[in-house]
């Protein structure tokens, strides 16, 4: 009784009876009142009354109010022993502390020992928590832990269920930390369980698991096999609590059906025909009359068929199975269910590309069809005419484009557009006859002119062009249906550049005699957007090619006020480009550069690529599917062939625009339109290009940029090739590792002098001065070059390329840059930011790169970048006694370094000072008995640990000779700390 | 111009609904409540556009009304007529909610016919209204009394019917002014102005006008340059600077333009004869001196001094407000009743009789709870008052009310006239 929360009862319905929002509010502000002053009060509340409270707490957030306060109390609930105060903790937790709440920490170890309780239930409670929180903290903390009550032998059943679903929810959240180790093969055991609601749960996570690394897991292809095998062969009465109206486990079915789905047939033969019998088994059972009229008992019934057939898909190898799944979509094909309808049409869609039941769909091209004419619901329709999209070839071909026609007069708008794009496909893909297919489309024109995209008539024209068999018969048809009274744009369009091309063919015929055809054509002009007048003025000029005797008429209308100064520039330039060409040339001129269009080349049809941009998933997989069908052996070919073709798409490009101007100019009066006519179609196979590549690309800027990346990088290192490649995300590679120095290293001698200074003159010619600054701090610095550009010029395609000539140079240095724009402006400079982190000590001196283009030549310099091991030295004082110490501490051989070497510079005092001291040592006076000396000593300091060292400069001012020791703890660094220092003095 | 006018309850059910105009569909009822009754988060913005419609809506108590349009109209205008109609439905059948709409209904849709046609506010005056829409049952009018009705809604003098005839000829003028204060914890007043009303209610027999004087400074002293020579005696102070007025449609305003006086022939029974607005110069009744000390995280002490600066005795409540993690409150006060209300996070104290020029000490310890959440820190409310004190805050007095009757034979002396102030709190709020 005392159970029930009362008080929480009464304040629910108070809460619930409140006339206005004010009044809540205030019945709220009193609770909440009432809460504090228990909670701060000094009688310790025991576990009902808290549990009371954080309940009224959660609810009073619920409503929509922040909580505050109460979070401890939450907490401390989770010490008891009672299941439902646990469960009242564990719920406020996971609905009110956030992932970064100081007593997450406490939770965190109550999770833990509940996780280690001998309770089931406790064990049960902490697991939900984990999985309701979700975080990528809680992943960290518990993803490790949770296999072993996975995989342990006496762990309960609920338990167990509870861990999987759990580390499929961290898996979800944080996949990296997740550790797979053996667990995993024996996570596929538990397929085997003897309590289905672990099998379920361990499926789910399976198959998340499956999806990162299927080999690791092929075990589970079997055992989910014979699991299967076994639900299906039960009766309904053998399962009991997970028996579903009738159905035995059907969630279960589903989900291993859809884990299979992962994999391809099995090839061990017994597995294969095991599987076999059981999508037979289930395949029967669907035609088995139902058990219950419940619509529950069909809908378990369904889903498990459904995947089964979605299954039989996937594999795609049992040619008998296949079509037993199509017949059974048939008949599901007329159900009174529209979901159904839709499933079997779309399930359909894919049985139609595999090559075995390819014709057991055609047999129900009939229903389909009236489904696409009676169906009341939209979707259905879409799906149908999908379906009829890819049940088509060459043999119902026109039956189907025909259906699709007249069903296209009633269509929705919405799918009119891609009906639209379907019919033009296989018009085009399955036209035996080119005259039906010139009929079909300019009925396509008639019908839906607005959804007939710039590409349908585009690929129209080209066809016709090509085809000369069909040219005169085109030109009387697009004629003829010029001469309906109302008529599309596009067919304006059509019928200007056709007539315009091969109205000779049919002016024998008086009906259409030249000047017929020139006023039927003129009659539309006044109705049509400008750059519809810009194409019916290019057919004009051809006109007066073809029929000198309607020269005059079309010189009127050129030289009209309407068209020689319209507003519209490209229409006035036409026009008057056009006059002088038909004023002023002789006939043979005017043949020649009127001359009829050369053949476009053979390419795929654009119209492909737009209607696969329209719908990517399920043309995708239509296409796949039906180039696997083609050749079976390489399916990877089609890329690869996509990829190939890439670039020699992308050469003329860059030649095309200008150079064949006229041509494209007739067709349209964009500059991409032109492209595309011209067989270029730059922006179609852009992203082909870069698909090819290696990675998703965007647009046609992604393929220069990547054009780019090719040239710059390829030239400068072989290896780094590929990988600048196969960043097609436009994302130049600024560091490069392992490249052998190609280009000779200038600027030497300037190099020399940042051992010892910081800031300067880097490099300089009669184009590019390059500056640098740094400043280093510790264990990291950052440098940042300039490039000023020394001319009036820009220099284009700029970029700069850090080279590690030594790859050890990686896991000593992290160096980053912040690229520079690819342009440098006339006398303008910009700075490039590079960040460097000294991981280790290290010798070999990172390179820099730069390219760019300038006046159209390309230039490289390669400079050393003034990175030198010193920078990272801080000097250090110390006394005598100290220094002697740690000299005598570092005297092991590997440890000194010495050097005698003629001095470079001359030999004064002052100025080796400040070079030691800007080198990074420190300059210890009173330490060496004979004052001339230097001694100094400095620490480098990198992120794996600090180098002490210590040096000792001994000049000989008669032999004009330096004595110079260095003394450090790791025995390369002295020596590269002398070598560096040698130079210097 | 209003194409709908709808009310609601609090659940958003609709009560009344009127469209005046087809524009408006039936869906634009449901609009409103879902976008601004229901919404998500409270809407405070008096005017909503939702698909190109315009909602303006009022709230009294838990009832919505709204009217709405689909044209750029007047907002000011709207909401004129807004409170008007509450106020014609007040004095129709009294509190307004939810339960006395849906008595009335039937007379609030005839109240609705006249109150507006084809959206455009007609008559919207009670004491005419009551001549031809009545609670009572339907007294069958003869030919004569409508054509009455008729002829003085159209006619010139509309609020006021002839042949009223009293016994006794009384007169009620109350000013009401309600004097809003922000003050700073330091005593300096941050802002201040009175808002100030005269009511009036009269029971003359005849045409009677009566002309008003106040002490207006303005109107003083035109009055004064007018007849220099009664004025030469009279003190300068005593005047008060009155920002802006509003009148009555009954009092003449060309009179008032050119000869600064305030004339007019009142409706008979209850009306607001001005409305005007003050913010120079107030007296302000009472000043509140608040101390508040915060003694680590978990306690904090308040104490609060009032003082009247006037010499009256009256009912005062003052609330000072809590933080929103109080655990426990005990207070200790000199005179009057105080109380920790958990409803409203305040502490409420109550004098019931506060004296003149008397000064009186609460002070509470409020035992806080620590919050797990630190970033919030209380905003410090300002502590209110609530009081109601016999005299004008502004210093406005009411110098004479003449009364001429030239048909009948009664004047000025035989006028009983009762005249009142009281100064109520608006929003009289001291920052601690």
């Amino acid at each position: 009784v005392k159970d029930s929360m009362r008080g929480l009862a009464v304040f629910i319905s108070d809460i619930r009876n409140c006339k206005s929002k004010e009044a809540e509010e205030k019945r709220i502000n009193k609770e909440l009142a009432n809460i504090r002053s228990k909670f701060k009060g000094d009688k310790a509340l025991d576990g009902y009354q808290k549990k009371k409270y954080v309940c009224k707490l959660l609810f009073i957030f619920l409503l929509g109010n922040d909580i505050d306060f109460g979070h401890m109390e939450a907490v401390n609930l989770l010490n008891s022993n009672k299941y439902t105060e646990k469960q009242i903790g564990y719920l406020f937790i996971s609905v009110l502390i956030s992932e970064n709440n100081e007593l997450m920490r406490l939770v965190q170890q109550n999770l833990k020992n509940d996780l280690a309780s001998r309770n089931p239930v406790h064990v049960n409670l902490a697991l939900e928590c984990i999985a309701n929180i979700g975080s990528k903290e809680m992943a960290e903390m518990f993803a490790p832990e949770i296999p072993k009550l996975l995989v342990m032998g006496d762990a309960g059943d609920t338990v167990k269920q509870s861990a999987a679903l759990c580390l499929l929810k961290l898996f979800r959240t944080a996949p990296e930390m997740v550790p797979l180790g053996d667990w995993t093969s024996r996570v596929i055991h538990l397929l085997n369980d003897q309590h289905m609601g672990v099998v379920t749960a361990a499926v789910s996570l399976i198959e998340a698991l499956v999806k990162r690394n299927p080999d690791d897991f092929k075990g589970c292809v079997s055992l989910s096999i014979s699991r299967l095998a076994r639900i299906v062969t039960s009766s309904y009465t053998d399962l009991q609590d997970y028996t579903y109206y009738f159905v035995p486990a059907p969630w279960l079915s589903v989900k291993l059906l859809r884990l299979l789905q992962n994999y391809p047939p099995p090839e061990d033969t017994t597995v294969r025909n095991r599987l076999a019998e059981c999508l037979e088994t289930i395949l029967n059972k669907a035609v088995e009359p139902p058990k219950s009229k419940k619509v529950q008992h069909s809908n378990a019934k369904n889903a498990v068929l459904f995947e089964a057939i979605s299954l039989i898909i996937h594999m795609d190898s049992d040619p008998s199975l296949l079509v037993r799944a199509c017949s059974q979509l048939g008949q599901f094909l007329s159900n009174r269910e529209t979901n159904l309808r839709y499933l079997a049409l779309e399930s359909m869609c894919l049985l139609a590309t595999s090559e075995f039941s390819h014709d057991a769909v055609k047999r129900h091209q009939e229903t389909v069809v009236t489904a696409l004419k009676s169906e009341r619901d939209v979707s259905v329709r879409q799906r149908a005419v999908d379906l009829l999209y890819a049940m088509c070839d060459r043999s119902n071909a026109e039956e189907i484009v025909g259906e699709m026609l007249t069903y296209l007069e009633t269509a929705d708008y919405s799918i009119r557009g891609e009906l639209v794009l379907k019919i033009a496909i296989l018009a085009e893909k399955y036209a035996s006859d080119y005259t039906w297919y010139v009929d079909t489309i300019l009925n396509l024109i008639r019908l839906a002119g607005d959804f007939v995209s710039e590409e349908v008539w585009y690929r129209v024209i080209q066809i016709v062009i090509n085809r000369e068999d069909v040219q005169a018969y085109a030109a009387k048809t697009v004629f003829e249906a010029l001469e309906a009274p109302a008529c599309h744009e596009n067919m304006v369009k059509v019928g200007g550049y056709i007539l315009g091309e091969f109205g000779n063919l049919i002016a024998g015929d008086a009906r259409s005699s030249p000047s017929t055809q020139f006023q039927l054509l003129h009659g539309k002009f006044h109705l049509c957007s400008p750059p519809t007048r810009a194409l019916l003025l290019s057919a004009y000029i051809k006109l007066v090619n073809l029929f000198p005797e309607i020269r005059e008429d079309i010189i009127a209308v050129l030289e009209s006020d309407a068209n020689l100064r319209n507003s519209n520039v490209e229409i006035q330039q036409r026009a008057s480009e056009y006059l002088s060409l038909a004023r002023n040339s002789t006939q043979d001129v005017l043949a020649t550069v009127l001359e009829e269009m050369p053949p476009f080349p053979e390419r795929e049809s654009s119209i492909l690529a737009q209607l696969r941009k329209k719908k990517p998933a399920v043309e995708d997989a239509i296409r796949v599917r039906g180039e696997k069908q083609q050749q079976r052996p390489a399916s990877g070919a089609a890329d690869g062939a996509a990829a190939s073709a890439a670039p020699i798409a992308a050469t003329p490009a860059s030649g095309g625009g200008g150079g064949v101007k006229l041509q494209g100019d007739i067709a349209g009066a964009e500059s991409n339109t032109d492209s595309d006519l011209l067989g270029l179609d730059f922006g179609g196979s852009a992203p082909a290009a870069a698909a090819g590549g290696g990675g998703a690309g965007g647009g046609s800027v992604d393929l220069l940029s990547s054009i780019l990346d090719v040239g710059v990088s390829s030239s400068s290192s072989s290896s780094a090739a590929p990988s600048a490649a196969s960043g097609a995300s436009a994302q130049r590679k600024t560091v490069v590792v392992g490249a052998g120095a190609s280009g000779s290293i200038v600027g030497e001698e300037n190099w020399h002098k940042f051992v010892c200074k910081n800031s300067g003159v880097l490099y300089e010619n009669d184009i590019l001065q390059v500056g640098v600054k740094c400043d280093y701090q510790q264990s990291s610095g950052r440098i940042v070059v300039y490039y000023g550009n020394k001319t009036p010029a820009p220099l284009a395609q700029f970029a700069s390329v850090i080279n590690l000539p030594d790859s050890s140079l990686t896991n000593q240095l992290g160096i980053q840059v912040k690229p520079v724009g690819d342009r440098v402006g006339a006398s303008e400079q910009v700075n490039e930011v590079i960040t460097v982190d000294c991981m280790a000590e290290f010798f070999a001196c990172p390179l820099l790169n730069i390219r760019f283009v300038y006046s159209g030549v390309a230039q490289s310099i390669t400079l050393k970048l003034p990175l030198t091991i010193n920078k990272f030295m801080q000097s250090s004082e110390m006394d005598s006694a100290t220094f002697f110490q740690h000299w005598k501490q570092l005297s092991q051989p590997e440890q000194e370094c010495q050097k005698i070497f003629q001095a470079k510079f001359p030999m004064d005092a002052e100025t080796t000072k400040t070079k030691i001291l800007g080198f990074g040592f420190s300059l210890l006076s009173n330490i060496d008995s004979n004052p001339a000396n230097f001694v100094g000593a400095g620490i480098v300091q990198t992120k794996s640990g600090n180098i002490g060292s210590l040096f000792r400069l001994e000049p000989n001012q008669q032999a004009q000779m330096y004595r110079l020791t260095v003394h450090s703890i790791k025995p390369g660094v002295s020596k590269r700390l002398c070598e560096l220092l040698e130079t210097q003095i | 111009m209003i194409g709908g006018l709808f009310v609601y309850n609090h659940k958003g059910e609709v009560l009344i609904s009127r469209v005046y105009r087809d524009d408006i569909g039936r869906n634009a009822v449901d609009a409103f409540r879902v976008n601004v009754i229901h919404a998500r988060q409270q809407v405070r913005s008096p005017v909503n556009m939702i698909a190109r419609t315009s909602f303006f809506h009022v709230k009294r108590s838990n009832i919505w009304l709204c009217a709405v349009s689909k044209k750029n109209l007047n907002a000011a205008l709207v909401f004129q007529f807004l409170y008007k109609m509450l106020e014609v439905m007040g004095s129709y059948f009294g509190k307004i909610n939810e339960e006395n709409i849906k008595n009335n209904f039937v007379l609030i849709y005839e109240l609705l016919d006249e109150l507006l046609d084809y959206g455009y506010p007609q008559n919207t005056d009670t004491g005419v209204l009551k001549t031809f829409i009545t609670q009572q049952g339907v007294k069958s009018q003869t030919k004569e009394e409508t054509t009455k009705i008729t002829n003085q809604v159209t006619g010139q003098i509309a609020w006021r019917r002839e042949g009223i005839k009293y016994r006794r000829n009384e007169l009620f003028l109350d000013v009401v002014e309600s004097v809003n204060l922000l003050m700073s914890p330091q005593g300096q007043v941050l802002s201040a102005h009175v808002s100030g009303r005269v009511l009036m209610k009269s029971y003359l027999s005849g045409m009677p006008e009566c002309k008003f004087g106040i002490n207006d400074k303005v109107i003083v002293e035109s009055r004064r340059a007018a007849d220099s020579s009664s004025a030469a005696g009279a003190t300068k102070s005593g005047h008060i600077a009155i920002d802006d007025c509003q009148f009555h449609q009954c009092v003449k305003l060309s009179k008032f333009d050119t000869e600064h006086a305030i004339s007019f022939i009142p409706p008979d029974g209850e009306f607001e004869l001005m409305r005007y607005r003050n913010t120079k110069d107030i007296s302000l009744p009472f000043r509140v001196i608040p101390l508040v000390r915060e003694i680590g995280r978990t306690k904090m002490e308040v104490k609060v001094v009032v003082k009247s600066n006037f010499k009256a005795v009256t009912k005062v409540e003052v609330r000072i407000p809590t933080p929103l993690n109080t655990s426990g409150v005990q207070v200790i006060c000199m005179k009057g009743k105080a109380r920790y209300k958990a409803s409203d996070n305040a502490i409420v104290w109550k004098i019931k009789r506060m004296g003149g020029m008397k000064e009186w000490q609460l002070s509470a310890e409020i035992d806080l709870l620590n919050a797990t959440d630190k970033a919030k820190k209380w905003t410090r409310p300002p502590i209110s008052m609530n009081f109601e004190v016999p005299f004008a805050a502004s210093g406005f007095k009411v110098r004479y009310l003449k009364v001429f009757e030239s048909k009948l034979n009664y004047s000025d002396h035989d006028v009983i006239k009762w005249v009142r102030y009281i100064g109520k709190s608006g929003l009289y709020e001291t920052r601690c």
